[in-house]
């Protein structure tokens, strides 16, 4: 009996490593094709398969959410994800593996620059083709990626740095804010701010400009924060930014220039698609080049042994009021995008709801690693959307995913990992 | 003119007085050695001369110029480098990344370089690379510079700290019980490193030791430490046959 389980535990291992064999030659630009190939295959037989299947149209995220309202169409549902995502996912890149990695290999060495830019832009594709489906999947994919800049800088305080920071929300706040105020005062004629100051075709090429503004706001707020509260170590900056975060709140609720608890609305439509993915990119770029620099590895010296750092040679204050004001700027950022994709700001959006999100999907995705806030920033955010037909349990579900891998991975999914993208483009060796 | 002069420095922590008027004239290129039972106030000396501490009474002056006042990281760049009792490692970066880090007063590309990833930056976290690699050499570990360092075993946790400390460039290294708690084996490698350092960077050295046989065959100069007061201090014969050290260690002999 012992002996066919080993047995039987051996046939699984092989089954299982010969599919990890098949596929360990699959370069990422080949997994791209064939997501691409999936999300094509949805925009041009989507909706006659979908009639042929009986469903009322294409699954949104996945099919979540028509499986969670109408359990009667679940097998039609698994027959669509089967036959527009998993099959092809599966196929294509089985079959131009090879092929795909001589290409990868090519434009590796012919210029690694180039080899990035081509991921990135096939990336783009995907996102764009799966976007234009619905004006649901847009609004959902922006929200996404303006969550996983959030967690990213979110991760510098967090996880590189390993202090406890709430004021995150305040930050994006004060980003969101500065931001709107700057495009509305500027560039949109409106009842709050009057009529616009400059043409309103320079808008769209300014925009950066009012982002960075927001950035710098909320990167001014922090230092509020970060002057007092980085002479010690402990729970002060907790504190101290929890408090910040509920200090900015009420300002803004009751500041009549920005309409206090109505919050501002009109600002003008300039974050489509191809904005938002640019300063996700930049925003990855930048952090990752920061955290990967002997400059940034000094936040993990102050977090594992301060008294250590300081013995050779770094500057431990300055490091950590560096890289919060880093963090800060980023959530501006993120909020200042934020704004934009909503249209409308109000600040009971950046409250302790808010802070809650962000901390679990920087403690979900992981500590100290870029790979875990993209993952956990994804993961939780189109979750958060793919159950909300459940209404109330959905908060039971998401927590109680966080305490499942808390328990069994308390540094998160994928922590203390380095984000390395010249490993990520490079063609898969042979075994 | 003194590489490092110490001039009637006492500490107090409260009502203690943990260190008592203690002076020290060291010159490039010595060896020295400071023992004394536990509790005798030797580390308290070393975190009050790195900065750790600053001292109630007395001046410390590194060549001819006072450092009291300055942040522990001035002191380590200004040539000071030291390791610890208890290694402080950082436990979540690899040997090499310990190594480069210890280089971060040398980085001089600044913000820009580290968001943005120029040439400037690639250029000087290679060189500094390369001289963390010479270092791992020197101490024999380069082969596992990519490892965690939690995954070291105690010795050669210990090989890492000492090269960590040499990247910081020191003119005097200090060196707080170099080998508690190693092996016979990993006491000669660690006495032979002692040594290869001092010889190859021509630096002056200070160390805490509890293990005699250390400090009697590298140090030139002993001082014994007992409650925060120097009471003897000499060549290694000197010390070893001086009464009030033996009475320090050993008790008074009572004859009934």
């Amino acid at each position: 009996m012992v002996e066919t389980n080993s047995s039987n535990s051996a046939a699984n291992k092989t089954l299982a490593n010969r599919i990890r064999d098949s596929f360990s030659q699959v370069p990422l630009l080949a997994w791209f094709c064939g997501i691409l190939v999936a999300v094509l295959l949805e925009r041009f037989v989507g909706d006659p398969l979908t009639e042929l299947l009986g469903l009322p149209k294409i699954p949104a995220l996945f099919g979540a959410v028509t499986v969670l309202k109408k359990p009667l169409l679940i097998p039609g549902t698994l027959a669509f994800l089967l036959l527009i995502y998993i099959l092809p996912i599966i196929i294509v890149p089985r079959l131009c593996g090879p092929v795909l990695n001589r290409l990868a290999g090519w434009l590796f060495k012919v210029s690694p620059a180039v080899s990035v830019a081509i991921h990135l832009g096939l990336l783009y594709g995907i996102l764009h083709l799966w976007a234009d489906i619905s004006g649901y999947r847009l609004l959902t994919l922006k929200l996404t990626l303006i969550a996983v800049i959030v967690t990213l800088s979110l991760n510098v305080i967090n996880g590189y740095m390993g202090e406890f920071s709430c004021s995150h929300p305040g930050f994006m706040a004060l980003g969101a804010y500065a931001a709107s105020i700057f495009t509305l005062l500027f560039f949109v004629d409106d009842k709050v701010f009057g009529s616009a100051l400059l043409p309103e075709f320079l808008g769209p090429f300014l925009f950066p400009v009012a982002l960075i503004f927001g950035g710098l706001v909320a990167a001014i707020g922090a230092i509020a924060i970060a002057v007092p509260s980085f002479r010690t170590r402990g729970d002060y900056l907790a504190i101290i930014s929890l408090a910040f975060m509920f200090i900015i709140k009420s300002v803004i609720e009751n500041l009549e220039f920005v309409r206090g608890p109505r919050g501002l609305s009109s600002q003008p439509n300039y974050v489509d698609l191809p904005t938002m993915f640019i300063w996700t990119v930049a925003a990855v770029w930048i952090i990752n080049n920061f955290v990967r620099s002997t400059t940034g590895k000094a936040l993990n010296a102050v977090r594992d042994d301060e008294m250590a750092a300081d013995a050779m040679t770094v500057n431990t204050r300055r490091t950590k009021i560096v890289a919060f004001l880093f963090a800060a700027f980023w959530a501006g950022v993120a909020g200042g995008l934020f704004a934009h994709v909503l249209r409308y700001v109000n600040p009971s959006t950046f409250g302790i709801q808010k802070l809650a999100e962000v901390l679990a999907m920087v403690y979900f995705g992981g500590l100290n690693s870029i790979y875990g806030s993209i993952v956990g920033a994804v993961s939780l955010s189109l979750l958060g959307e793919a159950l909300r037909p459940l209404e109330i349990f959905k908060w039971i579900i998401i927590p109680l995913l966080l305490i499942l891998v808390m328990i069994f991975r308390p540094t998160g999914l994928i922590a203390f990992k380095e984000f390395n993208v010249m490993n990520l483009i490079r063609p898969k060796e042979k075994i | 003119m003194p590489l490092l002069q110490i001039n009637n420095m006492s500490h107090d922590f409260g009502g203690l007085r943990a260190v008592n008027n203690y002076n020290l004239e060291t010159e490039p290129g010595q060896i020295r050695g400071l023992i004394g039972p536990n509790g005798a106030g030797k580390t308290t000396i070393f975190n009050l001369i790195t900065g750790i501490y600053r001292p109630t009474e007395g001046d410390i002056l590194l060549n001819g110029q006072s450092i009291v006042g300055l942040k522990p990281y001035q002191i380590a760049a200004e040539g000071l480098g030291r390791t610890f009792q208890n290694l402080r490692l950082w436990r979540h970066m690899s040997v090499l990344d310990h190594v480069k880090m210890a280089q971060y007063s040398k980085i001089s590309y600044g913000l820009i370089g580290a968001f943005f990833g120029t040439p400037k930056r690639r250029k000087e976290e290679a060189e500094i690379e390369e001289k963390a690699y010479s270092l791992l050499k020197l101490v024999g570990m380069a082969n596992l510079a990519d490892q965690l360092i939690v995954n070291l075993p105690y010795g050669d946790q210990r090989r890492v700290e000492m090269a960590r400390a040499l990247a910081t460039e020191p003119r005097i290294l200090f060196l707080d019980e170099p080998t508690a708690g190693m092996n016979p084996e990993e006491l000669i490698q660690m006495m032979e490193i002692i040594r290869r350092v001092h010889s190859e960077f021509g630096l002056a050295i200070f160390l805490i030791e509890h293990r005699l046989k250390v400090v009697m065959e590298l140090c030139e100069i002993i001082q014994t430490l007992v409650f925060g007061e120097v009471i003897a201090e000499g060549s290694a014969e000197e010390i070893q046959n001086d009464p009030k050290v033996i009475e320090a260690y050993l008790g008074k002999e009572t004859i009934l």
